[in-house]
């Protein structure tokens, strides 16, 4: 890399490394372009959601229900409670499952096990959405009809990977030494886990269960096939279907009226900036976790 | 004199009641495992279970049908594979080589104080909600799209078959465009943690023997990584394939082939998710699983071959610093 700083008299002689140097200066302009580019996207949508949304923010918007098909006013009151409920209870379902299968894979399965077990957790992370919607729709809607609880499902097996995987790394962070050192106390390999491992990696799993949370709020496709049809009221019953954030935003996307889009863009940008607060914080967090687990080494 | 008491302190948890403890924790650690499996296994049953009617109507024949008609009640996957197939692709060949140059900055060549940032920023773009990435998609990228870029690659480059055909809001182009800003933040940040992985005394090597960082990078860290790279691309074909809501906001949903990228169009994922909800008869809606089964076993190939590869990286970089 010093080299850059520094030009070397004998290169600077060389037409054919002066011409080397450009040609790997321009190669490294390029990425540098790419990056920029890619911030460029980002700033430009934040922006876009930003301008076009923010007229529309205001007490109504959170406190009324969508208003009927056609008619002026309304809000996404019913879209918000929706979401929130929803999320709740596929985290509700996710976490426990997800850090148990962490516990598993790292502390008591076998080398093999583990790995098939990790494969899988890829693998279903790697499932299309909307195909996970339509393995919902036919366990839990058909015949059932639409619930916020079939919603909650699809989005819990959407997290699952995600909390399971997290956890997974953090509580691979543990030293093994404080293990051992719970195991010399005489505690069996279960109380070791509850009451050394797991306090250690409390941390890195309350990022992952964030940045899990942040990615199934905004997750549309597997509502479609659970709650698909919702009434313009604040529903909070789980057996009935629910309006949620990423289903308005979809639905009033592609109407032509103007007033439907500007509740959309309202929407948008009150779902993005949950996201992008809890995937800042999640990371934050994990960063600080991360630091504090090495420090313990 | 304390000689006997910690021994006994010691064995005596490990004696009675934690035993259990032990026990229910594996058994109730090992059943969330199990339940994994059983939810993988049966998320293919059943989507092959509601396919199965078409299944058995169409069979492999599906996948080359043009037809997709409620009324004659007759299906066939190709038209929107032909969609899933260009948009993904088309996609691809924009995002790579700029995902694999922004791992390359945030990994070599950004000042120290601009990585941490400038990654956080990319993975956030991999985590604003597909939906919204949609609805700018349609309602600010396709109409600029439409009215200012396709009518330019059409004047200049309309003899390529890709670019004839009329300018609109919604087409196979703002679909690829779409994909491609999901794709590159996923391709990014592994080839970061690719690049990051690259043994310093290679690259040092490289720098000794006089190589300029550029040559460094193409000698040294790019044959180093390229088995990861062909796993992140196969991840990032993955997501593209897979994709429904975005696509579905900005592809304009039509049937038929068109050459032409401006031209509405359908993928297997957003034929899905458009016509699920409202489908005329049975055979329809199993013909829309087959689609789901199609996309279901594209992510199980591309996902468990990117995984085998990354596993061959392992070992060799283990047995190579061993």
């Amino acid at each position: 890399m010093s080299t850059e700083m520094s030009p070397n008299p004998f290169t600077n002689l060389d037409p054919r490394s002066r011409r080397r140097r450009r040609w790997g200066r321009l190669m490294e302009g390029l990425a540098s372009l790419a990056a920029l580019l890619a911030i460029a996207v980002l700033v430009i949508l934040i922006a876009s959601v930003a301008r076009r949304g923010a007229p529309a923010l205001n007490v109504d918007l959170f406190t009324q229900v969508d208003a009927p098909f056609g008619q002026p006013g309304g809000g996404i009151e019913n879209a918000i409670v929706g979401t929130v409920i929803m999320t709740a209870m596929a985290t509700a379902i996710s976490v426990p499952l997800g850090v148990l299968i962490a516990i598993f894979d790292t502390e008591f399965a076998p080398a093999r096990l583990a790995f098939a077990i990790r494969m899988t957790l890829n693998v279903l992370s790697g499932v299309p959405t909307i195909v996970i919607g339509v393995f919902i729709f036919g366990l839990l809607v058909v015949g059932h009809g639409y619930s916020a609880f079939a919603a909650s499902v699809a989005l819990s097996i959407i997290m699952l990977p995600l909390i399971a995987r997290s956890t997974e790394e953090v509580l691979l962070l543990v030293p093994g030494t404080l293990r051992e050192g719970g195991m010399a106390l005489g505690a069996t390999r279960a109380r070791t886990v509850v009451t050394v491992v797991l306090p250690t990696a409390f941390g890195g799993i309350i990022t992952a269960t964030i940045v899990a949370v942040a990615r199934a709020a905004g997750e549309t496709a597997p509502l479609l096939f659970t709650t698909g049809i919702f009434a313009n009221a604040v529903v909070t019953d789980p057996s009935h279907s629910m309006a949620s954030l990423p289903l308005t935003i979809f639905t009033k996307s592609e109407l032509p009226d103007t007033h439907d889009q500007q509740v959309a863009w309202a929407a948008a940008l009150v779902l993005l900036v949950v996201v992008l607060v809890g995937s800042i914080t999640g990371r934050a967090l994990s960063l600080r976790t991360r630091r504090q687990i090495e420090q313990t080494r | 004199m304390a000689t006997d008491l910690p021994r006994q302190s010691i064995t005596l948890p490990t004696r009675g009641r934690p035993r259990i403890g032990d026990l229910g924790l594996r058994g109730l650690a090992g059943a969330a495992a199990a339940l994994l499996v059983v939810v993988m296994v049966a998320l293919v049953y059943e989507v092959a279970r509601e396919a199965w009617p078409s299944i058995r109507e169409f069979g492999l024949g599906f996948l080359i049908s043009e037809d997709w008609n409620a009324v004659t009640n007759k299906f066939g996957a190709l038209d929107p594979m032909w969609g899933t197939v260009v948009t993904s692709l088309v996609a691809l060949l924009i995002a790579v080589p700029m995902a694999v140059a922004i791992g390359l900055f945030l990994s070599e060549l950004a000042p120290r104080a601009l990585r941490t940032p400038v990654t956080l920023l990319v993975e956030l773009l991999a985590a604003v909600p597909s939906v919204v990435l949609g609805l700018w998609g349609i309602l600010v990228m396709g109409p600029f799209l439409g009215q200012h870029v396709e009518p330019f690659l059409k004047d200049h480059f309309g003899f390529i078959p890709l670019f004839s055909g009329y300018p609109s809001n919604q087409g196979l182009l703002p679909a690829c465009l779409i994909l491609t800003i999901m794709v590159v933040p996923i391709v990014a940040s592994i080839s970061r943690e690719l690049f990051l992985s690259v043994p310093g005394e290679l690259k040092q090597g490289a720098m000794a023997l006089g190589a300029t960082r550029w040559e460094m990078v193409r000698s040294v860290s790019i044959p180093q990584v390229s088995g990861g790279l062909v796993a992140a691309t196969m991840l990032g074909f993955g997501r593209a394939v897979g994709e429904a809501i975005a696509v579905t906001q900005v592809i304009g949903g039509t049937l038929g082939i068109h050459w032409s990228l401006f031209e509405p169009a359908d993928t297997m994922a957003s034929r899905i998710a458009a016509q699920y909800a409202g489908t005329a008869t049975h055979l329809q809606r199993a013909s829309l699983a087959y689609l789901a089964l199609i996309l279901l076993v594209i992510s199980l190939i591309t996902n468990i071959g990117a995984q085998l590869i990354s596993v061959r990286i392992q070992r060799r970089m283990q047995g190579s610093s061993a």
